[in-house]
């Protein structure tokens, strides 16, 4: 309880840096904390496997290739400015709020959970309901990716 | 309770004092070693009362004393918290890595079993590579925060180098646990404890070959060392991502690269030579297969256990800093090919190659 307090907090505490910071290195890097937290609370809640894929895939990768671009980019490109339809993202992001607060406080409260079977979040479940009960959906999903990495081979030699 | 907790401790301690002072000792074999290679005399300049000890004061000694006396140097139109926060974060994952990795089998004491392995996760290898792609973090971030164009382009070649070298790394170990059938690192050294045909101990070297190949080539290319130094190549970007590094943290650095080593060979040692498997020893002693027997207790079988560990990463640690000093620089485009178009390619077929054979052996022993 108290580690998860901890972790929250920080969490939280981080997710903020990466909205409030100015600098986009540290805006990236701020969001790269808050990854590797969570996935801390991941492990303490008995699924250390979604907690190293959390770290692997996003702190690992993609925030790496996201702070690739950022340093690549002309430093002047990282001014803030202004975007264009921000009134209409503000309301927008209001009323999120407004809705998460009202589910906050009209709520049943949480009942605690059924207990899981031992092998749960396990390297071995995961993979049997990943290639037993949802083989199509990943299927899908990998023929995304490869058609997105197609594209940008594709767009990369027009470039060129 | 209170006894459990301090096992823990105790083990955590344990590990990470030995891989620090390996560390700190590999960085005089490395200076020594360099000079035996090269026919040189090597480190031979310090000494106390003239007391040099082939060199030992001046690496151990007088070094750490300069690097932390030195001038902590930070660029005036550098990012100040980043540049201090980017060697915590290159000496970070190369130090807890080595959490997962097993010294040793269990050891009895009194009533309570101590399994020799700081942390036993059921993902254990993936801990490992989630760790491992955190240490590109300190290369980018040192090299942005510095505002300098030479660390910069060091920053994108580690970032670039790394990324494209931990996907041949982790499909280069695929093979093994395909085999082994497990992510836990205990278990696949306990795995290896068996023996092929009677007398070869089922080693992944002997299973894997081309695995060992480019997991340890990949490992060489993780740890950002000849040939893979382009991210630091001194002739042509001066030290690439630290050049504006000095003192202390230079030191962070320096000693992340050699802890880098220690658990690049730990895992070497775990996967592919049977981590702390002596040949032929099995918990009560030794069978050898020519027929003759060696009992040993518990305390004498861990002791050789934890002996043959140590002896493997240590070879390892040489057999790497022996690769680097004796080969030259890549360039980077040679890098990129060699990690792309060659390591990649080769390990996905072994993938492929492996499958096919593990299911080929289960048909032939379900219906023979």
């Amino acid at each position: 309880m108290i580690l998860f307090l901890i972790l929250a907090v920080l969490s939280i505490v981080f997710s903020l840096l990466v909205v409030f910071r100015r600098n986009v290195v540290h805006n990236a890097m701020a969001l790269a904390a808050t990854l590797f937290l969570v996935s801390i609370l991941f492990i303490t809640l008995d699924a250390p496997m979604v907690g190293a894929l959390q770290v692997l895939v996003y702190a690992g990768a993609i925030m790496v290739l996201f702070l690739f671009v950022i340093m690549l980019l002309n430093p002047a490109a990282l001014e803030p400015r202004p975007a264009a339809w921000s009134t209409v993202g503000s309301l927008a992001s209001l009323a999120l709020l407004w809705e998460m607060v009202a589910l906050f406080f009209y709520r049943p409260p949480f009942a605690a959970p059924p207990p899981v079977a031992g092998n749960f979040g396990g390297p071995e479940a995961l993979a049997q309901s990943l290639f037993t009960n949802f083989v199509l959906p990943f299927e899908i999903a990998s023929v995304l990716l490869l058609v997105a990495i197609i594209g940008a081979v594709a767009l990369g030699k027009k470039a060129s | 309770m209170i006894i459990d907790v301090g096992i823990i401790a105790a083990k955590a301690f344990l590990v990470l004092f030995m891989v620090l002072n390996l560390a700190g000792i590999l960085g005089w074999i490395e200076r020594k070693g360099s000079a035996l290679i090269q026919d040189r005399i090597g480190a031979n300049r310090a000494s106390i009362f003239g007391f040099a000890g082939m060199g030992l004061v001046n690496t151990l000694v007088a070094d750490p004393i300069k690097f932390l006396f030195k001038e902590d140097f930070i660029p005036a139109k550098g990012d100040k918290l980043l540049h201090t926060l980017a060697p915590c974060l290159a000496l970070f994952p190369a130090l807890v890595t080595f959490a997962v990795i097993p010294f040793g089998d269990v050891l009895i004491l009194g009533d309570r079993v101590i399994n020799l392995q700081v942390a036993n996760l059921n993902i254990g290898i993936l801990y490992t590579f989630a760790m491992a792609s955190l240490g590109v973090y300190g290369i980018v971030i040192g090299a942005w925060a510095s505002n300098n164009k030479f660390s910069l382009l060091g920053g994108v070649r580690g970032a670039a180098q790394m990324i494209s070298y931990e996907i041949a790394m982790g499909l280069s170990i695929m093979g093994v646990l395909m085999f082994y059938g497990t992510l836990e690192l205990q278990e696949m050294v306990r795995a290896q404890g068996e023996l092929l045909w009677g007398w070869l101990p089922a080693w992944g070297f002997f299973l894997q070959p081309l695995a060992f190949l480019l997991f340890f080539t990949a490992a060489v290319a993780e740890t950002k060392r000849i040939p893979f130094d382009i991210p630091e190549g001194e002739s042509e970007i001066v030290a690439g991502y630290h050049v504006e590094y000095s003192g202390g943290k230079f030191l962070m650095f320096f000693a992340g690269e050699f802890a880098e080593i220690v658990t690049a060979a730990g895992l070497v040692a775990t996967l592919f030579f049977g981590g702390w498997q002596v040949p032929w020893l099995m918990p009560d002693g030794f069978h050898f297969p020519w027929g003759g027997t060696l009992l040993l207790s518990n305390l004498s079988v861990t002791l050789l256990q934890v002996g043959a560990f140590a002896f493997k990463v240590i070879f390892f640690c040489w057999l790497q800093i022996l690769v680097r000093w004796s080969l030259p620089r890549f360039r980077y485009d040679q890098v990129m090919r060699l990690g792309w178009k060659m390591l990649l390619p080769v390990a996905l077929i072994n993938v492929v190659v492996t499958a096919v054979w593990i299911i080929l052996r289960q048909g032939l022993s379900s219906n023979p």
